[in-house]
């Protein structure tokens, strides 16, 4: 009757051929919709939520501010503090990173750039206040209160 | 061919990239901050009742028009105070004389200073959705490269100017 013997009839197993088929296709994705995070954000960030959104225009033209208490307590201390490009700064400082930053891009750009404010939520109003008066010294009036979408009177 | 080898590449390479990378998401609520002035701004002479005075205390607690008020009900009495046109003598006259004024103390925290600038930028924008016939999310995503659009945003704009006014924070409560 049958030439097989008993011990073949196990069940097929799935084939996993395809496995890395379909690891790749989720690595591209990756690949495409993410950038890489230029700067380790050294402060506390649980940015409260927002409803009124509007989108950054311009990436370039964008340069981050952003404000918390230190992620590493015993390094720096628990006081919220000013963080730009990998380094702290104090308030007063603020004004030559504007400068920096202008003199990245081109002449015709430089009154387009706009300060993304990333802050704490239990950061004090304080520190932000400052910052806030540092950029109208260095004229860089354009700022955007960085914030996801939600409702913060839940 | 052992394809075991081929995925366990795959997900090392996978795993870096969702370790070193961020989904960059950037939306926020803009602002333009006033020019620098040295000398003291001189005091500007307002009528009372054309000023939404909205005060927050370093225990965040809001104070609108002189009295409390929960975060809530900031949306609505903003809008109440903007679109009164001379009802209510004791709210503004019309919306371009309608100033919004936003005081807080150093000691505040900031998750409530940005809802509460939420909340008021969200009265602005609900009247003005309201004035184009359109819903808030079609307002917000209004395209300005399209004349016809940048229109109607320049003619929102004009019915319900955003003039809100941030004073110098308070020192009073502790930080």
């Amino acid at each position: 009757m049958s030439r097989f013997s008993n011990k073949e009839r196990a069940t097929p197993s799935i084939s996993t051929a395809s496995l890395p088929d379909i690891v790749f296709m989720l690595l591209f994705f990756f690949m495409v919709s993410t950038v890489m995070r230029e700067t380790t954000i050294m402060v506390e960030q649980r940015i409260p939520p927002a409803s009124q959104l509007q989108k950054l225009e311009k990436k370039s033209l964008v340069s981050f501010i952003y404000v918390g208490k230190p992620r590493d307590a015993s390094l720096y201390g628990s006081e919220p503090k000013i963080q730009v490009n990998d380094v702290f700064i104090n308030s007063e400082e603020i004004p030559l990173f504007v400068e920096q930053e202008k003199s990245k891009l081109s002449e015709n750009e430089r009154d387009q750039i706009t300060m993304s404010l990333k802050i704490d939520r239990d950061a004090k109003m304080g520190i932000v206040t400052d910052v806030k008066q540092e950029l109208r010294k260095a004229n860089a009036r354009k700022i955007n209160y960085s914030s996801r979408f939600g409702s913060g009177t839940l | 061919m052992n394809a075991s080898s081929m995925a366990d590449i795959a997900f090392l390479l996978l795993i870096f990239f969702l370790v070193t990378t961020t989904i960059a998401s950037d939306k926020g609520l803009p602002m333009l901050l006033p020019p620098y002035n040295e000398d003291v701004p001189p005091e500007l002479k307002k009528a009372e009742h054309n000023v939404f005075a909205v005060l927050i205390n370093s225990r965040n607690e809001l104070l609108v028009e002189k009295e409390p008020m929960e975060l809530s009900a900031i949306r609505e009495a903003a809008k109440v105070f903007l679109s009164n046109n001379g009802a209510n003598e004791e709210l503004s006259d019309n919306p371009q004389e309608a100033v919004v004024s936003l005081k807080g103390d150093r000691g505040t925290s900031y998750s409530t200073y940005l809802t509460v600038l939420d909340e008021l930028t969200a009265a602005y924008n609900e009247l003005r959705a309201e004035y184009l016939g359109i819903t808030v999310e079609q307002y917000l995503s209004l395209d300005k490269s399209d004349p016809e659009q940048e229109r109607a945003y320049k003619a929102a704009r004009a019915a319900y100017p955003y003039q809100l006014s941030e004073a110098e924070p308070t020192d009073i409560g502790g930080n």
